[in-house]
């Protein structure tokens, strides 16, 4: 099956039907933000919004998280490392540029080492995206090798098209999914309409940043002093680290109460001048110029090396929740533009 | 699927206080279970992450050499959260390991060839350990002439004294050892170790310099080594860096697209003029 349909008041009860036999996380409203939440009921869900503040990622890289417990009252601790959720589970509502993302931390988390935590929760989860049909001014997911209605990391894609929305099947969990519900192929027809809606969303994005030749510019400007301009008014607050889908550094720790301890993990952000910081004093990233050039460097320019990838989808975020208006386009195309770096 | 998180147990079998400043320890740590020491098969210059349990867990280099059997020793230096805990603990006690991790010192490529180490202060310790496992009997004819230059601050802050005893006896090792500032029974060298490298001249034909220690000896060393005649693809360095999971994916330890835990923490100066990023 390639393509099908459902009307939109069909959806609560979709995922009434999925909910029998999965875990569903979807968009909600919570405190006048829209957040991703585990839902009890189809209704829940609510389909017209533009994004999310916080990224999905946290449903397979929770912020924090128990990597193992163990009690130190016996003369060698027994380590319990806790046991995998064996419910599937379904992230509904994602937008496409946040699906992409989990393709990132794949390359990260599945390569040559194996994360358990996230390799486990991700082969259990089904990613239900709904293209954008309304892209938002900071927006710049077609520069970064994405689009509004990119299909990478997704399941199946939904396009809003008035009252219904036309499904793209984009991998074997998403036909078992739909068959086993007695969807069916909706034909050509519909794929043609879809082109237009995919058009016009596309048309309206603001301008691209140019990425062609970008990572060879970036390597040059190292030592540059533009970066002196660039990370002028970064407060360092780490903020769009935490905001970003595809952000992966995190910190471990001990936590203890008593003979009790916990190995945990929890997310944390090379914008923090104690992130690589050594007992020896030594800090090989000593200011913001440095820990700022770390964060574009590494998604722009070392992802590419060890991924062939660029690890941002230009969901926009850290524009948005910056609170200085630091926007990573701008510094990128200030970078690209330069003539003084050669 | 293999959990890189989870540390095996191992006993801490013996504690020795290496240097006057009471600072720095070499633990000595047994296997507590047969099939961990199975599956521990290490090289020189590969790492582990230590586990002191409720305090936390920080990285350290293998301090001895996979030629002797049993025990793995780590030397560590009281500067932080986890190394205070470890100094704390008794002969007795269990801590927990990952590893071995890391790639370690190219052993292949090192084979047949003059081996030149160069170490200063508790960086020493992977040099050490590479020492002890070229100069066992088993492997001494696999490499040709080993040169070790080793400073320290003052005489009492050198390392491994009984080693550098048995390594200066030996005929097949030469030893320079050497301190920034002597005392009325230091009979040897006074200097730094890039100087005392000059004084010494080893040949760099078919040769091969490893060099770990502080970041100021490794600055000041390297513009002689080349000057010697040691190529930037002769010329290894171990490096340090901060590090939490050891396998490449907290992301704190890179220098450009390498991570030091994973890449490393061994590299050429070949190897690392290619990178972008000078932040080490």
């Amino acid at each position: 099956m390639k393509t099908t349909t459902i009307k939109k008041k069909d959806i609560a009860g979709f995922l009434d039907n999925i909910l029998t036999e999965y875990k569903v996380f979807a968009p909600v409203t919570r405190d006048e933000r829209v957040v991703f939440e585990e839902i009890g009921a189809g209704s829940e869900a609510i389909l017209d919004y533009q994004n999310t503040p916080m990224p999905p990622k946290g449903i397979l890289f929770p912020q924090t998280e128990r990597l193992f417990s163990y009690r130190s009252t016996k003369e060698i601790p027994d380590i319990v490392v806790p046991s995998f959720e064996e419910k599937q589970q379904l992230i509904f509502g994602i937008r496409p540029c946040d699906a992409r993302s989990f393709t990132i931390l794949d390359t990260v988390f599945d390569g040559d080492v194996k994360d358990p935590y996230y390799v486990n929760r991700r082969a259990n989860t089904v990613m239900i995206s709904i293209g954008c049909t309304k892209p938002q001014a900071t927006c710049f997911c077609t520069s970064v090798g994405g689009g509004p209605f990119s299909e990478e990391g997704s399941d199946l894609l939904m396009i809003d098209c008035g009252d219904e929305y036309v499904v793209k099947v984009a991998s074997d969990k998403g036909t078992r999914l739909l068959e086993k519900r007695g969807f069916e192929d909706a034909g050509k027809d519909k794929l043609a309409f879809v082109e237009e809606v995919i058009k016009k969303a596309e048309a309206s994005m603001g301008p691209e940043v140019e990425t062609d030749g970008l990572k060879e510019k970036l390597d040059k400007s190292f030592n540059d002093p533009i970066w002196m301009q660039v990370t002028d008014k970064c407060l360092g607050c780490g903020l769009c680290t935490y905001f970003c889908p595809t952000c992966h550094c995190f910190d471990i720790v001990d936590e203890t109460v008593g003979s009790a301890g916990e190995r945990i993990r929890i997310w944390d952000s090379c914008m923090f001048p104690l992130f690589a910081l050594q007992a020896s004093g030594l800090n090989p990233r000593p200011t913001v110029k440095e820990r700022f050039r770390q964060r574009i460097m590494h998604k722009f320019s070392y992802m590419m090396d060890d991924y062939g990838k660029i690890g941002c989808v230009g969901c926009g975020r850290c524009v948005t929740e910056c609170p200085v208006n630091l926007d990573i386009r701008q510094v990128l195309d200030k970078i690209s533009r330069s003539e003084d770096i050669k | 699927m293999k959990n890189p998180y989870v540390p095996f147990p191992m006993r801490i079998e013996n504690i020795v206080m290496e240097t006057e400043d009471r600072d720095i320890k070499t633990f000595s740590l047994s296997f507590v279970h047969a099939e961990d020491e199975e599956n521990f098969q290490y090289i020189p210059g590969q790492f582990a992450e230590l586990s002191v349990f409720r305090t936390g867990e920080a990285p350290f280099g293998m301090a001895s050499s996979p030629s002797q059997n049993g025990c793995l020793e780590f030397t560590i230096s009281k500067v932080g959260v986890v190394t205070t805990a470890l100094h704390n603990m008794e002969e007795g006690e269990i801590v927990g390991v990952r590893g071995p991790l890391g790639n370690g010192y190219p052993m292949e490529t090192l084979r047949d060839k003059n081996i030149v180490l160069i170490g200063g202060g508790f960086g020493f310790s992977t040099l050490r350990a590479l020492t002890n496992f070229m100069i066992d009997e088993s492997n001494r004819a696999h490499f040709g002439d080993i040169t070790v230059v080793y400073g320290a601050r003052k005489p009492g802050q050198l390392l491994y004294k009984e080693d550098l005893e048995n390594w200066g006896r030996r005929p097949d090792l030469h030893l320079y050892l050497t301190v920034d500032t002597g005392d009325e029974e230091w009979k040897g060298r006074v200097g730094l170790v890039p100087t005392i490298i000059k004084e010494v001249a080893p040949s760099s034909e078919a040769a091969y310099a490893l060099v770990c220690g502080p970041p100021i000896m490794i600055q000041f060393t390297l513009p002689v080594v080349e000057k010697l005649g040691f190529p930037p693809d002769r010329t290894l360095l171990s490096l340090e860096m901060r590090m939490k999971c050891g396998v490449g994916m907290c992301g704190r330890c890179n220098i450009g697209s390498k991570y030091v835990c994973k890449d490393g923490p061994v590299f050429s100066c070949a190897q690392l003029s290619e990178l972008t990023s000078n932040e080490y």
